[in-house]
């Protein structure tokens, strides 16, 4: 939690560690049905807080499945980003890093929380930049609405009503493939606020 | 770390973790450059415009190459085919190139100052491509991130520079780019050619040129710019006694660490202060900087882009 956060209140315990593991082994589950048992899947991380999702979703994926955890990959977005110059100190870069061939591979995107989808846009563009995939489907942990493009996910952890301007935040911790100080929390702005 | 300029002119405006973040983000552009689709849309609508007033292959398509793979759109300007022969002066040309609304302007020039006099002049962010005898920070840029990858970091680390240091604006970006992330920094070359002052910037200066390379990491080798001794200036009697004297061959290169890199900024006039076997050999890096140009000519034009809708952003403010 940033000093940000802090400002703007007390932040409401929206899943626990447990419950973030029971949401995405029920959407391995679900994904392993409706794919693995099909054929190859890889996994692509949307940076920053797709990444450890994803590396826990293939770990679970691997368990329902019986088989190798799929490859994963990570998408830094910022170069496909449509608000990159709104003022002169540019984000910094992230690596993007996807070890496999993307033409023809069956890929979920996996990002923490869905909100705008401006960010599963530009994923989307980076990921075509690589290849042509066989299909691609959607997974996050937390789908907070407010879509402002039409933009939907195929596996959700957790459907969360949530006014525009508040804050959803999602903690990860541990190794990335077992999380015990995984969470996630509203901030609703405005509160604790003088 | 950050990067919040409108222009890069020189690396003298730069702190040490500007350098850094024009580096780190040229680092990820190498990957992009190893993609096999070579192009990502940040700079889609972007116009940049390549004002060339001297003579350039790699470093005019290296900036052309960068633009394009950000999907920005690329005009060049000439020396020859512009206005410039007619007696426009530069600002003029200028102000009438920025009428037609680029975002970004690279300029090359013979005379010092041109790029901050741009940068001074007009809205539009600045690149230096090379002003004179006095800065080319892309160039130095590229070298560093050449260096910085072939040895990690360049703390206590020796770079030998030789050549025509009074004439080069490369040595001159890089001596005060290296010495300011903690390298040493030796020139070397004839008395006529290292500039008074040299050792105000950090570098030492160094006679023989078996000295200046002994316990180097690096040596950089700089062009002799034959235009300047055609035009009458009397620097050192002929080329073959500058090459005796201060080229690099296999026989110096004795003197050299095992696992010493060569570098030069190009173009190379082989035999005079390089010998191919050198430049060829496995020393050599020279390609390397190649690769590197393009990659942080992207970070810089990443990083300047948008001062029109910063200017915009804080006037929305201001009304607010």
């Amino acid at each position: 939690m940033t000093a940000d956060d802090a400002r703007r209140g007390e932040l409401k315990p929206i899943m626990d560690a447990a419950a973030v593991e029971r949401a995405l082994r029920r959407m391995a589950t679900q994904i392993a049905e409706d794919l693995a048992s099909r054929g190859e899947i890889a996994l692509v991380g949307i940076r920053a807080g797709g990444v450890p999702v994803a590396r826990r979703l293939a770990r679970l994926v691997a368990e329902a499945e019986g088989g190798p955890p799929p490859p994963i990959g990570e998408v830094d977005i910022t170069l496909y980003r449509d608000d990159l110059y709104t003022g002169l100190e540019k984000p910094v870069l992230g690596e993007t890093r996807i070890p496999f061939p993307v033409e023809g591979a069956r890929i979920v995107l996996v990002d923490d929380v869905l909100f705008t989808g401006r960010t599963v846009r530009a994923a989307l563009d980076e990921l075509m930049d690589y290849g042509r995939p066989r299909l691609v489907r959607l997974a996050v942990l937390v789908d907070r609405g407010h879509r402002e493009l039409p933009i939907q996910a195929d596996y959700v952890g957790r459907r969360l009503e949530t006014e525009l301007s508040d804050r959803v935040v999602v903690v990860h911790g541990g190794d990335g493939e077992r999380d015990p100080e995984a969470r996630v929390e509203l901030g609703r702005a405005g509160r604790g606020r003088p | 770390m950050s990067f919040a300029r409108k222009d890069l002119v020189g690396i003298a405006d730069l702190e040490e973790h500007e350098i850094l973040t024009l580096l780190d983000t040229a680092e990820r552009f190498r990957e992009l450059n190893e993609r096999p689709i070579k192009k990502v849309p940040t700079l889609r609508g972007r116009s940049v415009i390549h004002l060339f007033l001297e003579p350039s292959t790699r470093t005019r398509t290296s900036f052309d190459i960068a633009a394009k793979r950000m999907s920005a759109d690329t005009f060049s300007v000439g020396g020859v085919t512009s206005s410039a022969v007619k007696g426009e002066t530069l600002l003029d040309t200028a102000r009438n190139l920025h009428a037609m609304r680029p975002d970004v302007i690279v300029v090359r020039h013979k005379m010092a100052g041109t790029a901050a006099l741009l940068a001074k002049a007009l809205p539009c962010s600045v690149i230096n491509a090379g002003d004179g005898f006095h800065e080319h920070p892309t160039q130095a840029l590229l070298d560093a991130l050449t260096l910085r990858q072939r040895l990690g970091g360049f703390e206590g680390r020796t770079v030998t520079i030789v050549g025509d240091i009074a004439h080069s604006r490369v040595a001159r970006s890089n001596v005060i780019l290296l010495t300011r992330l903690g390298a040493r920094v030796r020139v070397c070359g004839p008395r006529t050619l290292i500039p008074p002052g040299i050792e105000a910037l950090g570098a030492v200066a160094c006679d023989r040129l078996r000295d200046a390379i002994e316990d180097a990491d690096v040596v950089m080798m700089l062009r002799i710019q034959q235009e300047r001794i055609d035009q009458g200036g009397h620097y050192f009697p002929n080329t073959r006694e500058y090459s005796r004297l201060y080229g690099l061959n296999l026989d110096t290169m004795r003197r050299a660490r095992p696992d010493v890199l060569v570098m030069h900024p190009g173009p190379v006039n082989r035999g005079v202060e390089i010998s191919p076997e050198v430049a060829d050999g496995p020393w050599s890096v020279i390609l390397d900087q190649v690769t590197n140009g393009v990659a942080v000519r992207m970070s810089a034009m990443y990083h300047v882009m948008g001062a029109d809708r910063a200017e915009a952003a804080v006037q929305r403010g201001a009304d607010r």
